[in-house]
């Protein structure tokens, strides 16, 4: 497939291009996430002394990013290739250039540019830093050295690139509007566009997430997310807190929390105080969730 | 004489930290080497985003030798003695010290150490990697297999290798090596990423220039900002345009490439409906390009300028034609906020409370902006309460301060309520230095009054000491109001600034009130408006924080007469903690915690004064003993004025002179007869008797000049207080020419000193001379 031709082509690219250098390719994780940054393959795997290489597709919701599908460029249900690399490698800006030129970027003709982007996200207690990297003043990917992840210090630093795969794909096509993508590589009736595929999705969820979402409800499941997180939490302690058993089934509770709270944010019912005290809830969470795996086996407990 | 060059090559360095990074590796390299004795000749440092170099030439190729003497026990001495001696100096035996004879104390034991001078280029090799491990980076990061310990070596980005060589003109320089956390040091860089990626092997700083520069790049970021800038002129000059001038983002750009290519694209005219400012923002903050103007009408055209780091194989097309796509993107999303922000907002049945409470006009998208603020409960600070709690406020206090400065009390009021009420716009979310511009504009097209409108965008300022200063009445009503309201609020909870610290930035809220007060003669009665607008403050938050005891909506006279024991529950406990055990009434204690605040006053005008290359002295003296009770900050810089231009004259000067020896001819007299001892006024009829002719004419001259100068004073009118006082400058200096102060006769001399006395009152009348320096 014509990683130039296709949105599929892009992603099948990227994804045998990571495959080639050893990385554990992935399949999205099955809950509505911000970021691909939420899936455990990153927020967990990151933490803890286990080398750990993995590349992913991962469809990320940003309830608040919702245009109803009238801007070209707005999404509130896009894609994320995700790829994380621990401990990083020396080579990792040279390994991300390449994988450029794998998409079709030829390096002679874009200007490609690594601009400073300091990584933090409130909600899961991490921070890194990195930069934005740009294709001909467009913010095409992200690039982060992981120093923090649930609160925790990172040993080793995982190195993490994020391809935002709708912006590559409409540069790599040339495309001005993302609906216009072409996303199977085929021409004429056969012809299957971006649009084709999603446009009533941004229409329908946009009408969800800013008008009908049942945010009384929404309230609810916040507060059951959050109790049954820490239940888990609970629950999940053995040898008298020395390791623990529940750490994955806990942190997907903790990413429902965060998912509620965004479409909270997108209603629009969250005042700016209240919005800061949820955060923390959250962050609380994912601290909690980061502290259990660490005394897994995943997390490099013996 | 050998010179050092040092490369730290890295990963990409975030722009805004460079040139502060590469003046850190300067200062921290040559001041180690000072530090050994190893002086130099000058030194140089450069950044790019992948490298920080210094070149120090001129050091030695070793530094001086050290002789040191060490004195030891006498010869004979207990062996403890000796062997804590040959210890303390380093010696294997006695064998290795000497004996010195003193006639008085006998032999003794001398230990005579010579250090040899340590090579510089091993001094070096100690010296950068401290330098390095301890780097002082804003924010720094671990890396690699490495970060697995825990301390391992932390940089702004990944290090990749270090390039450090020593040695004179003449000859092949060493690599200086040493070992940073499994960098080995050595002579090689690299060139551009894309053009020139391959290891360049260096000799010295010439050579390292040279070479960088045929693999594209430029070491130096002065030469980057200057290429950058030329080539974008040139460019803006050939399309008929003008470059809009940045130099921020001058700076920022230079360090985001090793080598600039300049270049220019374009973008829909329809976009140009945006505001100018709004293009300008987005396209700085979010594409760091710059914009062009047309000269003829000084509005923004239809390009940009963005800065490539590559010699594109075609010219720069496809670089271009990316950059316009986002621009054009970017513009979208500009013109969606501003259509947004010009319609109304959905959900406004919940904001009819806020509309209410704030007397808002729910039909303007402005009106709703407002009542939205007030709605979502926005938290200007957790003590001070809510953005909508402060904008009733400021309307309150715009509309009481309009009469003042000649404004319309209404459209002050209304500015006041629409000041703030861009800040939940989208426009201003995404680019919050738009924040008062945007308010206008939106004002504007709602129909608003124009002075209201500019007020709107005027009241934040003077944003510093050289920044305009609004002249339009209500815009300085609003503007007065906003900033009082700060500094009155900050000074109620306590939170002043302290040392370089002012995170409200209050020194600059003062500054800016003095300013407007100065600038456009405001006589503001500013204790009786801060007592005021404290008190509000007090309710306000007593009220919105339904504490029992004042709830509900206490009356404002209540509570300024209420004691302030009353009121010590919960939150408003804070305010009257140094007065909980008085008595004193909630006015009396506002009243004294404010006196701080005018102190505060006077102090941002005298650093004004003195930053105006001003004599700010003659603010204490202007403010006299009785600094309190002067409030007026207009009159008191027109005191100022008068009081500096009088001693720019030679009545002045003269006076002055006469004052000092009249002051310290009383102050030695009256520490012999005691303080007050020549307060009564001078005997008139024994000068007529006894005293000399000069005595009487300054009698008389006092007698004369001093109810003048005070009707002066009274009436405000300081150059004829000057002038009245310039009269007795001829009797004063004829009296200390002729007469005798310290007369044998008792009473003459009682008689002078109470004349002197009066001449110390009468000038105290316009200023406290004493406080005058010089």
């Amino acid at each position: 497939m014509n990683p130039t031709r296709s949105f599929q082509g892009l992603l099948l690219t990227l994804q045998r291009f990571w495959a080639e250098r050893g990385c554990v390719i992935l399949q999205p994780y099955d809950m509505e996430v911000g970021a691909g940054t939420f899936h455990p393959a990153t927020t967990l795997r990151a933490l803890g002394p286990r080398p750990w290489n993995a590349a992913y597709v991962q469809p990320s919701r940003r309830p608040k990013d919702g245009r109803y599908g009238e801007n070209p460029n707005r999404l509130q249900h896009y894609y994320q290739f995700q790829v994380i690399l621990k401990p990083s490698p020396p080579d990792l800006q040279q390994l991300y250039l390449d994988s450029l030129k794998a998409i079709g970027v030829d390096l002679a003709l874009h200007d490609v540019r690594f601009v400073e982007d300091d990584w933090e996200s409130p909600t899961l207690g991490a921070w890194g830093l990195g930069w934005e990297c740009w294709c001909d003043g467009m913010e095409v990917s992200q690039f982060t050295y992981f120093q923090q992840v649930a609160g925790v210090e990172c040993a080793p630093v995982a190195g993490e690139l994020t391809y935002g795969l709708e912006r590559l794909a409409m540069y790599v096509q040339g495309v001005e509007n993302v609906y216009d993508l072409n996303f199977n590589g085929l021409e004429g009736e056969d012809r299957v566009s971006y649009g084709d595929v999603f446009l009533q999705a941004e229409q329908e969820f946009s009408r969800h997430n800013f008008e009908h979402a049942n945010t009384e409800m929404l309230f609810r499941h916040f507060a059951d997310a959050e109790a049954e997180c820490k239940a888990l939490l609970a629950a999940g302690e053995a040898d008298g807190g020395a390791r623990h058993q529940l750490a994955l089934p806990a942190y997907d509770q903790c990413i429902k929390a965060s998912h509620v709270f965004n479409l909270l944010d997108a209603r629009g019912v969250i005042s700016v105080t209240e919005r800061q005290s949820y955060i923390l809830r959250v962050r609380e969470l994912a601290k909690a969730c980061g502290a259990a795996w660490l005394k897994t086996a995943g997390g490099g407990a013996n | 004489m050998p010179d050092l060059l040092l490369e730290l090559f890295s990963e990409e360095i975030p722009a805004r930290m460079q040139r502060k990074a590469a003046e850190d590796l300067k200062k921290l390299v040559t001041d180690a080497l000072v530090e050994r004795g190893l002086v130099y000749e000058g030194a140089k440092a450069f950044a790019t985003p992948r490298r920080l170099a210094l070149t120090v030439a001129g050091l030695p190729v070793r530094g001086r030798d050290v002789r040191e003497e060490r004195k030891g026990p006498r010869v004979g001495a207990p062996d403890a003695a000796v062997q804590g001696f040959l210890k303390a100096a380093g010696l294997a035996s006695l064998g290795e010290a000497t004996i010195v004879s003193d006639p008085k104390k006998g032999d003794s034991y001398v230990a005579i150490i010579e250090k040899p001078g340590q090579e510089t280029i091993a001094a070096i090799a100690e010296i950068v990697p401290a330098v390095i491990r301890a780097f002082p980076w804003p924010k720094s990061m671990r890396w690699g297999k490495a970060s697995a310990a825990g301390a391992s070596l932390r940089w702004v980005r990944p290090l990749h290798s270090i390039l450090c060589t020593f040695g004179a003109e003449t000859e092949d320089p060493e690599i200086v090596a040493f070992e940073v956390d499994g960098i080995t040091s050595g002579n090689t860089t690299y060139g551009h990423r894309f053009h020139a990626p391959g290891p360049i092997t260096v000799r010295r700083f010439d050579d390292y220039v040279a070479s960088l520069e045929r693999a594209r790049v430029v070491l130096d970021a002065d030469r980057r900002k200057e290429i950058i800038a030329t080539d974008a002129r040139n460019l803006a000059f050939a399309a008929g345009l003008e470059l809009v001038e940045d130099e921020g983002l001058l700076e920022e750009v230079a360090g985001l490439v090793e080598w600039p290519v300049v270049l220019m694209g374009s973008f829909e005219e329809r976009f140009l409906d945006i505001p100018g400012e709004a293009i300008r923002a987005t396209i700085r903050a979010n594409q760091k390009c710059f914009v062009l103007r047309d000269p003829a009408t000084g509005e923004l055209a239809n390009r940009f300028i963005p800065v490539s780091n590559l010699v594109a194989s075609d010219g720069g097309q496809a670089i271009t034609a990316g950059n316009g796509r986002v621009v054009r993107a970017r513009l979208s999303d500009a013109a969606y906020f501003w259509a947004t922000d010009r319609g109304p907002l959905p959900d406004l049945d919940t904001l009819k409370a806020s509309a209410e409470k704030l007397d808002l006009q729910l039909d303007k998208p402005l009106d709703q902006r407002m009542a939205k603020l007030d709605k979502l409960g926005v938290v200007f600070h957790a003590k001070l309460g809510t953005q909508g709690e402060r904008v009733q406020r400021i309307a309150a206090l715009a509309r009481e301060l309009a009469p003042i400065v000649g404004a319309d009390p209404k459209q002050a009021e209304r500015a006041a309520k629409l000041a703030k009420a861009d800040l939940p716009t989208e426009m201003v979310g995404e680019f919050p230095e738009l924040q008062g511009l945007m308010g206008r504009k939106y004002a504007e097209l709602q129909g608003e009054d124009a002075s209201v409108a500019a007020a709107i965008e005027e009241h934040y300022k003077p944003l510093g000491p050289s920044d305009r200063v609004p002249a339009d009445p209500v815009s300085v009503a609003v503007a007065l109001a906003d900033k009082l309201d700060t500094l009155v609020g900050f000074w109620a909870i306590d939170e002043k600034p302290t040392g370089s610290k002012d995170p409200y930035a209050l020194r600059r809220a003062a500054l800016g009130v003095i300013r407007l007060v100065v600038e456009n003669g405001v006589r503001l009665p500013f204790m009786k408006l801060a007592v005021q607008l404290q008190i509000r403050i007090i309710r306000q938050l007593a009220d919105s924080h339904r504490r029992t005891l004042m709830a509900p909506l206490i009356a404002y006279d209540e509570i300024a007469e209420m004691p302030v024991t009353e009121i010590r529950d919960g939150s408003l406990n804070f305010i009257f903690r140094r007065l909980e055990k008085t008595n004193a009434s909630v006015a009396e204690a506002v009243y004294e915690g404010l006196q701080d605040l005018l102190s505060f006053f006077h102090d941002r005008l005298k650093v004004m004064l003195r930053d105006q290359g001003a004599r700010h002295d003659l603010v204490d003296a202007v403010l006299g003993e009785g600094a309190s009770g002067n409030d007026d900050l207009l009159l008191i810089t027109r005191r100022v004025a008068a009081l500096g231009r009088f001693l720019e004259t030679e009545d002045g000067k003269s006076l002055l002179a006469g004052y000092k020896r009249a002051a310290n001819i009383l102050k030695a007299e009256e520490k012999k007869d005691g303080e007050g001892a020549f307060a009564a006024a001078a005997d008139l009829q024994l000068i007529a008797a006894a005293g000399l002719i000069e005595e009487k004419a300054l009698a008389v001259a006092l007698a004369q000049a001093t109810p003048k100068a005070e009707a002066a004073i009274a009436a405000e009118d300081y150059e004829g207080a000057m002038a009245a006082l310039a009269e007795l400058r001829p009797a004063v200096d004829a009296f200390f020419d002729k007469v005798t102060v310290n007369d044998p006769d008792p009473a003459l001399r009682a008689n002078r000193l109470k004349l002197l006395n009066q001449l110390r009152e009468a000038t105290r009348a316009v200023a406290d001379f004493g406080r005058i320096a010089g």
